[in-house]
């Protein structure tokens, strides 16, 4: 993208005018340099979900912003009901509540390094993970629906965990919303045998070190420190948020017809929230976040009973549970004044600022922790929501670094024997379950991470806090 | 080849050709199975049935895409030989395969959906195309 064509507002924020049948500027969020490399795509999507109902001060882009289905990957955007405000199944996408978990382990690097090999053979063979994997239950109809309504809340009553992880997850486990009979039994019969299911593509389980702390009150106040081993999940809602993707883009492609919407891409899949259609989409919605963080939660419990198995000294802790997938009601101050609003995420990361009621004791005059995932071989980022972003994006931030390259030209430019090679040479164990799908993750096909968390970093999104860098990992 | 996938950004296309639009179906989802496992290695062991009927010629590549994934997620199947019969926008398939063998069909990635990007049915010089892009 030509950052000339852009209004530049300051060094790290961008925007599109408002013009034609735009109902509200675009903003993206980055350093020039990201907008020099940005998709032209981005403009058009921004532009197009500037013109949805109901849409409230402007389409924003993270800097890590692609393309995508309908939104881009990294859009955000709010949506008032009052105001014929609509929902969307673009603004979420297939994976409904993918996210990053972080664990703290108790332990340093120096203490796990002799048996990091065992950890992560162990990780490798009991976490189940890769394509056609089944997970260690299986679920009944019945239970299926109080999984949906219960999400890790759920999971832990079921002796996946303990009570205390549920602080340290967005809403503490469970959204209000759910509504199972809107999700189809397709999708149901999906999931029997994928809970604790880790999935593919870029999915991980990853050991980790603390590697820099820019922010020393805020580390402390994650109990984190330099040197301090850490383990991150990266998953999501598995086949059930899938089916739920497939049938509410049917069924709100239809629905955007009927309504008259101005929709300029048919993955903008979208109906008005309180029509018949954008309610059940909410209800089947929020059940796939409670699969998605129910799904973490027993993943969660594996990793605490293989990592004690080993390290019986160590102690895993919950740091904090997020999902970047979602469409969530929150509420903000918009025009000075307080609303209730639909708040589509999609690829990007819920950063609440300091004071939020909803983050734990120990963090709420820090802001909420954001984990950023990076990519194989590279780093991972810790942040935490800033007062300033609350006002600027609804309380969000970034997601990840975005792919620079195709899945088919990663494929033809490697070999996944020699990835995993190299990264072993580079101090990073890998464990995979698919040597082309290793190929396919190799760290070079995506964009620098560091830029892109830079960029939030001094868009004031959210302030860095730790990075981590990744000493195993577990691919899907 | 009468099926191929293709580039594009973050995930992959696929693409299946024919003297029909039913055989253009049949090959389309023989470029999705391509991009989950090796292909070559699924025996046509079990059979299948799949009817189905939407809007219009395009969405229902969308449905008999996304009717497979499904049922290879509930079953545990991958497939590899496809019966596409189409009438008007309604389609009665049949489809063989077996049940996932994490060894001998090598897995690469999961498909999450096939979506509406770059969906085109239609001919192209003398034959028919079916493409959409699918997420990863």
């Amino acid at each position: 993208m030509d950052p000339k064509s852009l209004h530049k507002i300051n060094d790290y924020l961008w925007e599109i005018p408002q013009h034609g049948e735009m109902k509200v500027p675009g903003r993206i969020f980055a350093s020039e340099k990201l907008i020099q490399e940005m998709d032209e795509k981005v403009r058009e999507q921004v532009t197009n979900v500037a013109m949805l109902p109901g849409i409230q001060i402007a389409s924003i882009a993270m800097p890590d912003a692609h393309w995508g289905y309908g939104f881009p990957i990294g859009g955000v955007a709010a949506f008032d009901p009052d105001e014929g405000g609509i929902i969307s199944m673009g603004g979420v996408g297939f994976d409904i509540s993918c996210g990053v978990r972080t664990m703290k382990t108790g332990m340093s690097r120096d203490e796990v390094m002799p048996r990091l090999k065992t950890l992560v053979d162990q990780f490798f063979n009991r976490v189940p993970a890769g394509v056609g994997s089944e997970g260690l239950i299986k679920l009944s109809p019945g239970q299926i629906d109080e999984m949906l309504l219960g999400g890790a809340v759920w999971a832990i009553k079921k002796g996946f965990g303990l009570k205390e992880d549920l602080d340290y997850i967005e809403e503490q486990g469970r959204v209000s919303g759910a509504e199972p009979e809107h999700v189809s039994d397709t999708a149901k019969k999906r999931q029997y045998r994928e809970m604790g299911t880790l999935g593919s593509g870029n999915h991980y389980l990853e050991v980790q070190v603390v590697s820099e702390v820019y922010d020393e009150p805020a580390a402390l106040a994650m109990g984190l420190r330099k040197d301090d081993v850490v383990i991150t999940v990266h998953c999501g809602s598995r086949g059930l948020g899938h089916q739920v993707g497939t049938d509410y883009l049917k069924s709100l492609a239809t629905a955007a017809q009927r309504f008259n919407l101005p929709i300029k891409d048919r993955e903008l899949a979208s109906a008005p929230i309180e029509s018949p259609e954008g309610k059940k989409y909410f209800g089947a919605m929020s059940a796939g976040i409670n699969c998605a963080l129910a799904n973490r939660q027993i993943i969660t419990h594996l990793v605490r009973e293989i990592f004690t198995d080993i390290f019986p000294e160590g102690h895993i802790k919950m740091l904090y549970d997020i999902s970047h997938n979602t469409c969530k009601v929150e509420t903000h101050t918009i025009d000075g004044r307080k609303k209730r609003v639909y708040v589509h995420r999609k690829g990007a990361t819920r950063a609440f600022g300091p004071g939020q009621i909803d983050l734990p004791q120990e963090y709420r005059h820090i802001g909420q922790p954001v984990l950023i995932g990076g990519t194989m071989g590279t780093s991972s980022y810790i942040l935490v929501g800033t007062e300033e972003g609350m006002k600027t994006a609804f309380g969000s931030a970034c997601h990840g670094a975005g792919r620079a390259m195709s899945r088919t030209q990663a494929k033809r430019t490697w070999q996944g024997r020699d990835v995993i090679r190299l990264l072993e040479a580079q101090g990073v164990m890998i464990r995979g379950h698919s040597y082309s799908g290793i190929a396919e993750e190799a760290p070079e096909s995506y964009k620098d991470v560091s830029e892109v968390v830079e960029s939030a970093h001094q868009a004031g999104l959210a302030k860095k806090v730790v990075r981590v860098k990744p000493i195993a990992c577990v691919k899907g | 080849m009468n099926y191929e996938t293709f580039d594009h950004e973050a995930d992959i296309g696929i693409r299946g050709f024919g003297g029909n639009i039913g055989e253009a179906f049949e090959n389309a989802a023989r470029a999705m199975y391509s991009v989950m496992v090796r292909i070559e290695a699924i025996k046509p062991l079990e059979q299948k049935e799949i009817n189905l009927s939407a809007p219009d010629e395009e969405l229902l590549l969308v449905e008999w895409l996304n009717a497979l994934l499904s049922l290879s997620d509930i079953e545990r199947m991958v497939f590899s030989r496809f019966e596409v019969r189409i009438e008007g926008t309604s389609l009665t398939a049949r489809a063989w395969g077996e049940r996932l063998d994490r060894i001998r069909h090598e897995p690469n990635v999961e498909v999450k959906g096939a979506t509406y990007h770059m969906l085109k049915v239609g001919k192209s010089g003398d034959r028919y195309v079916a493409q959409c892009v699918v997420d990863v």
